[in-house]
C-alpha cells in the first residue's frame, strides 16, 4: 500500500469514528480548493466528512470598487495597468479589466510585481498602476518592490493597495453564528510567511485543530488525514504537514518588510463585508504611491449582484451548485459573481472540474 | 494561494540572481532570505524567493526531480 | 448564449469562446454541408478523387523561438491539417502581411525557414501574396498559407466513426511548443532547454495508415491543447472519453514550468503531436508502427472510448479520485495570486 493509500484508510476509520458527524473542514486557500477539485479527492472522501471552500482567493475577495477603480485608470491614457493574469477577467460593476483592454486600454499581465517596476522605468511619460492584490505570500515581494521604487525616486509607480490577511478571515468565519467549521486546513504558502504560529491564537480561542498542508494531492489527504486525527482525539491546535517549506516562526525578514511599508488596516472582503485589521493598507510615507489618493478615486460602496451567493459560498456556508445562477448565466465565460471567474474561485474550480455527476 | 515552485540557485550577485527550476532559468530576488549560495534550493514566488530549504529537504526535492526525469 | 459586441482576445483561444464565434457568426452566415464538418481539412470530392483543403494563419509572438519560427509553423500547421484528414499534402499556397520596417534580413530567414520545412514535408509552395502594410499594423509579420492534398483511397477519418472501445493515443509530450513561445515573451522571458515540438506529421501518418487503413480519428491539438481536441471529439462523436492521469506524456522541464506559471499541460498549444483513435484490435500495431518513427517514439496510450451518448472528457488522477477535463473557455491566464 502506498504512503496516501495508508492515509485514505486512515480517513475512512477516522471517519467511522466521527460519525455520524457531519464533520466539516474548510480549505481556506484558492490553491487547495484547485488542488482537491481538480485530483477528485472529494471523491474519495467519507460521505461524513465535507470540504467547504473558504475565502483565500484573492481575486474573488477583491471588491468590486477595486476593479472599478481600476477600469476608471484605464482610461487614461497616460495609464498602463499592470496586474497579475486572473485579475483581468473579473466582472466590475460593468465590465472587465479584459473588456476594457479590448476597448483599448492599455493592461498589461505581469509575472512579478518588479516587472510592473520596469515597465515604469521604460515609460516615464506614462503612470504605471499595480493592482497589489493577494495574500501574505505576495506582498512582502509587493512591498519590496514599492521600496525600491522610493529609493530609485520613481515618480510614475503607483499601486491599488488590494492585499489581505488571512488570520483576520479565518476570525471573522469563526465568529459567525451560522458557520459550522470544525477544522483548517491552512494556506501553505502563506504559512511560509507567517508562519504556523501565525494560527494558535485563532486554534485555541475557537478550539479547533488547524494543519498547514501542501499543494500536491498527496499532501492534502495527509493533512485532512492529521486534521480528523486530532478531531477524533478531541485536540485543538496547529500542526504542521508541509515540513519542508513551513516551520512555526515563519519568515521573518519578509514581515518586517511588510512592516515597513504596510499597516493592517481594515477592509472591504467581496462577500464577508468589513473585516478588522485584515488589508495591507499603505504607510504614510509611502503615500505617495497609493493610486487612488494620486488620482482622486474614492471607492464607492460595491453592490450584491440580484441572486449571486459568492458571499455566502467564500464563507462556506453553501456549495457551488446551491447557488440559482450557477451554471445557468453564471459560467466562466459569462461569469457574474468572481468566485466564477479566476481559476482559484471555488465556484470556478467546482465548474471546470466537478459540475457534471461521472 | 500562491504559485510557489522549488528552484535551485546558479548564479547570485548581492540580492539578485538566477534560479532554475527544473531547467527553466528565472531570474529571482533574495532580500527576503539570508546566506543564500549557489547550489541552495529556494521556493520561488513571482520572481522573489521566500524560503531556504535546509540540506536534507534540498536532497528530497533533487530526488523527486531525478525520479520524474527518469520515469519519462 | 451572450453576443459580445467586440472581439476579445479570448475568442482567438481555440476553446469555447471560439467556438461560440464560428457557430454563430461564421456558420450562421457562411454554413454549408462541408464547412459544417469543421474537420481540421474540408474534404472535397473532385472528379472521383477526394481532396483535403484547408487554410491557417500564424499570427505567433515571438517570430522565432526554441525550436522553430513563424516559417516553419505556417508550413507545419497546413501540412498536419491535410495529413489529419488522412491526405497526402502535396501544393501550398503562402500569403504574407508584412509589417513596414521590418528588417529583410527577419523576412529572409523566415522564407528560408519556409523552404526547408517544406523540403521537410515534400510539399511545394505554388502561389503566394505579399502585402505590407504601415508600421504598427501587422506586429512584424503575418503569414497565411492554405493546401491541398490527396486523401487517401479507402480511408475515412472522421469524429463519427469513434465509438465505444476505441484507444486514445498520442505521438508524445504535451505542451512543448507553448512553454517554448510563451517563455520568450516579454514580461515572461525565462530560459529554458524546452523546444517547440514544431513538426511536419505527414510521414509519421503514412506510416500509420500503411499499417492500418481504418483508423477512425487524427487531429493535432493545436490551441487549446489536448483538452480542446478531445473535447471537439466527444462532442462531435457524443461519447465518453476516459484518460488516466499516470499515463498523460508530459516533458518534466514543461511540466516545472507549467507549474511555475499555472498552466495546465493539457491545455498548451503543441504543433507537432496528433491524436489517433482506433479500434482496439489495431491499437498495439499502431503503437508499434508509431514508435518506429522519430515523431513517435514516444507515443502513449492516454485513454479509451468507454461509452457513447453524451461527450464528455473524464479524467482519473492519479490519487484515484475523478474530474472532467473541460474544454478551455478563452485564453488561459497565468495563476498567480
Amino acid at each position: 500500500m502506498s504512503t496516501t493509500e495508508r492515509y485514505i484508510a486512515e480517513i475512512g476509520a477516522l471517519a467511522r469514528k466521527l460519525a455520524p458527524g457531519p464533520v466539516r473542514l474548510m480549505e481556506v486557500c484558492g490553491t487547495h480548493t484547485v488542488s482537491i477539485a481538480r485530483s477528485g479527492i472529494r471523491d474519495i472522501l467519507p460521505e461524513n466528512i465535507a470540504m467547504l471552500s473558504g475565502p483565500g482567493c484573492p481575486v474573488c475577495v477583491t471588491p468590486d470598487s477595486v476593479i472599478d477603480a481600476a477600469i476608471q485608470l484605464a482610461a487614461r491614457p497616460d495609464v498602463i495597468i499592470a496586474t497579475f493574469g486572473d485579475m483581468v477577467k473579473v466582472p466590475g460593476t460593468e465590465k472587465s479589466l479584459e473588456r476594457a483592454r479590448a476597448e483599448g486600454a492599455d493592461v498589461r499581465m505581469i509575472y512579478s510585481p518588479m516587472d510592473g517596476l520596469e515597465i515604469a522605468r521604460q515609460h516615464p511619460d506614462r503612470k504605471v498602476v499595480f493592482i497589489a492584490a493577494g495574500f501574505e505570500t505576495t506582498q512582502p515581494g509587493n512591498a519590496l518592490t514599492i521600496e525600491r521604487a522610493k529609493a530609485e525616486g520613481l515618480k510614475n509607480y503607483f499601486v491599488i493597495a488590494a492585499g489581505k490577511l488571512i488570520p483576520p478571515a479565518m476570525r471573522a468565519l469563526l465568529e459567525d453564528k451560522e458557520a459550522h467549521i470544525d477544522g483548517f486546513l491552512c494556506p501553505g504558502h502563506v504559512s511560509v510567511i507567517i508562519g504556523a504560529n501565525a494560527y494558535r491564537p485563532i486554534a485555541r480561542e475557537y478550539g479547533k485543530p488547524c494543519v498547514v498542508a501542501g499543494f500536491e494531492p498527496e499532501e492534502i489527504i495527509e493533512g485532512i488525514a492529521m486534521l480528523l486525527r486530532m478531531l477524533a482525539e478531541g485536540k485543538s491546535g496547529v500542526e504542521i504537514q508541509y515540513k519542508k517549506a513551513v516551520d512555526n516562526e515563519g519568515n521573518a525578514k519578509a514581515r518586517e518588510i511588510l512592516d515597513r511599508v504596510y499597516y493592517a488596516g481594515d477592509t472591504e472582503w467581496r462577500g464577508l463585508g468589513m473585516i478588522p485589521k485584515s488589508g495591507f493598507l499603505l504607510r504614510p510615507e509611502y503615500a505617495e504611491f497609493d493610486a487612488l489618493a494620486h488620482f482622486g478615486i474614492e471607492l464607492r460602496p460595491s453592490r450584491a449582484r440580484k441572486g449571486c451567493r459568492c458571499g455566502e459560498v467564500l464563507q462556506g456556508k453553501i456549495a457551488p451548485f446551491e447557488c440559482p445562477l450557477f451554471g445557468k448565466g453564471c459560467t466562466p465565460e459569462h461569469p457574474i459573481g468572481p468566485c466564477m471567474v479566476s481559476g482559484e474561485g471555488t465556484c470556478g474550480a467546482y465548474y471546470r472540474y466537478n459540475r457534471k455527476k461521472v | 494561494m500562491c504559485l510557489a515552485v522549488p528552484a535551485k540557485v546558479i548564479e547570485i550577485t548581492g540580492n539578485r540572481g538566477v534560479v532554475s527550476v527544473q531547467g527553466n532559468n528565472v531570474k529571482a530576488d533574495f532580500t527576503m532570505l539570508n546566506d543564500v549560495k549557489v547550489g541552495d534550493f529556494v521556493l520561488i514566488h513571482a520572481g522573489f524567493a521566500i524560503k531556504k530549504y535546509d540540506p536534507e529537504d534540498a536532497r528530497e526535492i533533487l530526488r523527486i526531480w531525478d525520479e520524474i526525469r527518469e520515469k519519462t | 448564449m451572450m453576443k459580445e459586441n467586440r472581439i476579445l482576445l479570448a475568442h482567438g483561444g481555440g476553446g469555447t469562446m471560439m467556438h461560440n464565434l464560428i457557430g454563430e457568426t461564421i456558420l450562421g452566415k457562411l454554413g454549408n454541408p462541408i464547412l459544417n464538418a469543421l474537420g481540421d481539412s474540408a474534404v472535397i470530392q473532385i472528379s472521383n478523387q477526394r481532396i483535403a483543403f484547408t487554410t491557417d494563419s500564424f499570427v505567433v509572438r515571438p517570430l522565432f523561438f526554441n525550436g522553430g519560427d513563424i516559417g516553419r509553423l505556417a508550413v507545419c500547421g497546413t501540412v498536419n491539417d491535410l495529413a489529419m484528414a488522412g491526405a497526402r499534402p502535396l501544393f501550398l499556397s503562402l500569403g504574407f502581411i508584412i509589417e513596414e520596417g521590418l528588417e529583410s534580413e527577419v523576412f529572409e530567414r523566415v522564407v528560408e525557414s519556409i523552404r526547408l520545412t517544406a523540403e521537410e514535408a515534400r510539399v511545394m509552395v505554388v502561389t503566394g501574396d505579399t502585402k505590407v502594410v504601415e508600421k504598427g499594423k501587422a506586429d512584424g509579420i503575418f503569414v497565411n498559407t492554405s493546401g491541398i492534398g490527396v486523401i487517401r483511397p479507402g480511408v475515412v477519418i472522421s469524429a463519427g466513426r469513434v465509438k465505444a472501445g476505441d484507444v486514445v493515443m498520442i505521438n508524445g509530450n504535451m505542451g512543448d511548443h507553448g512553454i517554448a513561445v510563451i517563455s520568450r515573451r516579454e514580461g515572461l522571458a525565462f530560459e529554458t532547454e524546452i523546444t517547440s515540438d514544431c513538426t511536419p506529421l505527414n510521414h509519421l501518418v503514412s506510416r500509420i495508415l500503411d499499417s492500418c487503413e481504418d483508423i477512425h480519428f487524427f487531429r493535432d491539438p493545436t490551441r487549446g491543447g489536448v483538452a480542446a481536441t478531445l473535447n471537439e471529439v466527444a462532442d462531435q462523436a457524443k461519447v465518453r472519453l476516459e484518460l488516466f492521469e499516470k499515463d498523460l506524456p508530459v516533458n518534466p522541464h514543461t511540466q516545472a514550468a507549467c507549474d511555475m506559471l499555472g498552466f495546465d499541460p493539457l491545455y498548451v498549444p503543441n504543433e507537432g503531436k496528433m491524436i489517433v483513435i482506433c479500434e482496439a484490435a489495431d491499437a498495439e500495431r499502431v503503437l508499434g508502427v508509431m514508435r518506429e518513427d522519430a515523431n513517435g517514439r514516444d507515443t502513449a496510450i492516454i485513454g479509451r472510448v468507454t461509452e457513447e451518448g453524451e461527450g464528455v472528457v473524464l479524467l482519473h488522477t492519479k490519487v484515484g479520485g475523478k474530474r472532467i477535463v473541460d474544454m478551455p473557455y478563452g485564453e488561459q491566464l497565468p495563476r498567480i495570486c
